[in-house]
């Protein structure tokens, strides 16, 4: 029970390695893998007060979150695929179409 | 008996229904499959017999219900008919209900029989027009209005004709819209009338503050009540009579009806002879019993009439268009009309109408039918000698031209004679307003034979033209020697005489014309036994009029017609002697020539004032003030989306940098609150 502080803490490290990509990564190949590394984090929160409360709904959220989270991660190539195919460049700071 | 007249009142509504029925016919079928461009048009026979069948219709109906009233006891004579209840508010209840009486069934029996022959007579004269099923949709429209306005039995049914002919004025006046001093003579009519018709709209305010009522009947009835507030009702009897000097041109609203010439023949006969110009003297004669109440108001009518009629008069000695000269008649004799209901002579009013309607429809076609015959040529100076080219014409005109005179045994005379000696010897007349109506009787026989001499009698002085078949017969070949190489017996040609389809209803005319006045003899007036039951007032004389001084002014008034029209006659058979004379009284001339400068005035005063009011606001209001809010909210749009799209910066790392910030504030905020 003690031992969850650490648990929770990776997930947290985790989940800010994934954000401060997010935020300064150019390449949109890394600001997916980083969104991933996002959401595992927050699978691994799941998983370990699932564990913790022994209560198995949190097993059953990460289940779904993996599912979504393949499903958008095809979607989310087959994007990087078609940008690249009409840009010619996967770098976030030449993507700017919606600038106002 | 009580069933028989209940079938017969159900048929009341058919007398406006049939022209209704004929505008649609006519109209849509003008409008659905006539208006595509190449689309043919239908003919003038085809279209001009459905709206004439529609009016002919309307007519026997009339017939028949006339005969239906005749046959009833005098005290009875009255049909009622209820189709709808139009509207209910508050304690106002206004029904769709018609009422035949013995006022309103003479009215439809000239609007609807003097509407047939007009309707008969446009089938030829508007043969070469492009459009005849659109204007033969208007035609059956105006009738349909004028007999609502007469058959309605309360005032607003009476408001909805009263409207429906302003409307179809509009349409028919402007009716060949491309001109665009027609289309604006249109508008002139439509604009003048809505002035009178504000006049009308405010009295029939006061009658229901006052009677608390719209019907006829009902307001009768609160007549007795009403009386003790004498006041009240010369308003009312005053701002209805504004109503009517828009409707019926009166001064000072008579400028729309001589520019009314713009529209087709028929048309200015229907307005002038059969409907809307009469529809002000029907209403007079309807509530006769609210202006027997109030004799100021009375004697308003009467002194207006007597001046419109005098003025229009000296107007119309001087111009040159046959159609202005009898438009000015029609005014004038639409101030004697005035005149007599001013004097509570309302039968004798009635009876103008009626004689009126024959004798100017006749006259109007009769110049329509010379117009035509003429090609288009409306200058009385450049016609003459019309005798032997258009016998027809010329006899039924010169039938017409005595009629108007006041020549016996002709209706002018009884009407016009009936109107003179009440205006002498009733109890609202004087001498005064008999010696302007005499003396513009003398002045109506002198231009209407200066009319009839210029245009029938002496040389022709137009010159030969040839015939329309020479014009198509040079259009056709291209060569013109057909056209100019025999002169002597092609020329003749050149004027005609107008087709049979035309000439019939002339006749008719002439008939009516000439013994119309047959059914008011004074002393033995069928009319004034008529109208009885509408029209109470007895004609009382004035204090000190000797009965027999009649026969005496009756002599004043046809010698006075004899002698205006053989000075005429004398004047006028030296076209030279005839200018000299307005040469000699030049600045008379001019004035009479420019219509007394009425138009002018009105430009001056109201036309003027009220375009610069418009031009200011235009450019002081509109385009400073409201432009400007409207482009100030334009732009204040413009600058916020500007400042906004700042924030666009397109960025994806800068768009997830604001969610996290967003969502932090969020979290925070829910957390802490607004610290």
């Amino acid at each position: 029970m003690p031992d969850s502080w650490i648990v929770l803490s990776l997930c947290s490290v985790i989940f800010f390695i994934g954000l401060f990509g997010v935020l300064v990564r150019r390449n949109v190949l890394i600001l997916m893998m980083c969104i991933e590394l996002m959401l595992n984090a927050v699978n691994l929160t799941f998983v370990a007060y699932a564990r913790q409360l022994g209560d198995l709904s949190g097993q059953m959220a990460v289940f779904f979150i993996i599912t979504v989270a393949a499903a958008e991660a095809a979607v989310g190539l087959g994007l990087v695929v078609a940008l690249y195919r009409t840009l010619r460049t996967v770098d976030t700071d030449d993507i700017r179409l919606l600038r106002g | 008996m009580h069933n028989d007249s209940t079938t017969h009142s159900a048929l009341i509504a058919w007398i406006p229904l049939l022209p209704l029925l004929g505008f649609l016919v006519n109209g849509l079928w003008y409008a659905l499959f006539q208006t595509k461009r190449g689309s043919k048009k239908a003919s003038s026979a085809v279209t001009g017999v459905i709206a004439t069948l529609a009016i002919g219709g309307a007519f026997a109906v009339s017939v028949m219900l006339f005969l239906t009233l005749k046959a009833m006891p005098e005290e009875q004579r009255a049909l009622q008919q209820n189709l709808f209840t139009w509207m209910r508010v508050g304690t106002l209840q206004v029904d769709m209900a018609f009422t035949l009486d013995t006022l309103s069934t003479l009215f439809t029996l000239v609007i609807t029989g003097v509407g047939t022959l007009i309707h008969i007579y446009s089938i030829g004269y508007m043969s070469h027009d492009a459009t005849p099923g659109k204007f033969f949709a208007y035609l059956n429209l105006f009738c349909f209005a004028m007999l609502m306005l007469v058959l309605g039995s309360s005032l607003p049914i009476l408001f909805l004709g009263w409207e429906g002919v302003g409307l179809c004025s509009y349409l028919l006046i402007g009716y060949w819209y491309t001109d665009m001093d027609k289309a604006s003579a249109g508008k002139k009519a439509f604009i003048v009338n809505r002035i009178g018709d504000l006049g009308f709209l405010l009295g029939m305010f006061m009658i229901y503050t006052v009677f608390n009522t719209l019907d006829f009947s009902g307001i009768q009835a609160g007549m007795p009540a009403a009386v003790s507030n004498p006041g009240a009702l010369t308003l009312i009897a005053l701002l209805l009579f504004v109503g009517c000097m828009g409707k019926s041109a009166q001064i000072p609203l008579f400028v729309w009806l001589p520019d009314a010439m713009a529209g087709p023949t028929p048309v200015s006969a229907l307005i002038h002879a059969a409907t809307m110009v009469t529809s002000g003297i029907y209403m007079i004669a309807r509530l006769n019993f609210i202006y027997s109440a109030s004799p100021s108001a009375l004697h308003v009518v009467a002194v207006v009439g007597a001046l419109t009629a005098f003025f229009a008069a000296t107007i119309a000695v001087v111009q040159t268009d046959i159609k202005k000269i009898l438009a000015y008649s029609t005014v004038s004799q639409l101030g004697y009309m005035f005149l007599g209901c001013g004097v509570g002579a309302y039968s004798a009013g009635v009876f103008h109408v009626i004689t009126h309607a024959f004798f100017k429809a006749l006259l109007f076609l009769g110049a329509g039918s010379v117009i035509h015959g003429m090609h288009e040529e409306q200058n009385i100076l450049k016609m003459g000698g019309l005798k032997s080219k258009m016998p027809v014409t010329f006899a039924v005109f010169g039938i017409g031209w005595l009629a108007i005179c006041g020549i016996p045994p002709f209706s002018g005379f009884f009407s016009k004679d009936e109107i003179l000696w009440q205006a002498y010897a009733s109890a609202h007349g004087s001498p005064l307003l008999y010696g302007l109506a005499a003396l513009t009787a003398a002045m109506t026989a002198f231009y209407m034979t200066r009319l009839f001499s210029l245009t029938f009698l002496g040389k022709p002085r137009f010159a030969e033209q040839p015939s329309y078949s020479n014009v198509h017969a040079i259009a056709k070949h291209g060569i013109d020697d057909h056209g100019h190489g025999d002169h002597g017996s092609e020329s003749k040609k050149g004027v005609h005489e107008s087709p049979a389809v035309m000439t019939g209803p002339l006749i008719a005319l002439a008939i009516l014309s000439a013994v119309g006045g047959l059914i008011g003899i004074p002393h033995a007036s069928w009319l004034d036994e008529w109208l009885k039951p509408v029209i109470h007032t007895g004609h009382v004389l004035r204090e000190g009029v000797a009965p027999t001084t009649e026969w005496v002014l009756m002599g004043v008034s046809v010698t006075l017609a004899a002698v205006a029209i053989a000075f005429a006659m004398g004047l006028y058979r030296d076209l030279k002697r005839a200018e000299s004379l307005a040469l000699k009284h030049p600045a008379l001339h001019k004035l009479l020539v420019n219509k007394w400068y009425v138009d002018e005035l009105y430009e001056a005063l109201f036309v003027k004032p009220i375009y610069a009011l418009s031009v200011g606001l235009w450019n002081g209001f509109d385009i400073a003030v409201i432009d400007r809010v409207v482009n100030g909210f334009g732009r204040v749009s413009l600058w916020t989306g500007q400042a906004a799209r700042m924030a666009q910066t397109g960025s994806i790392q800068m768009y997830a940098f604001m969610i996290l910030a967003g969502l932090v504030a969020s979290v925070g905020y829910l957390i802490y609150g607004l610290v």
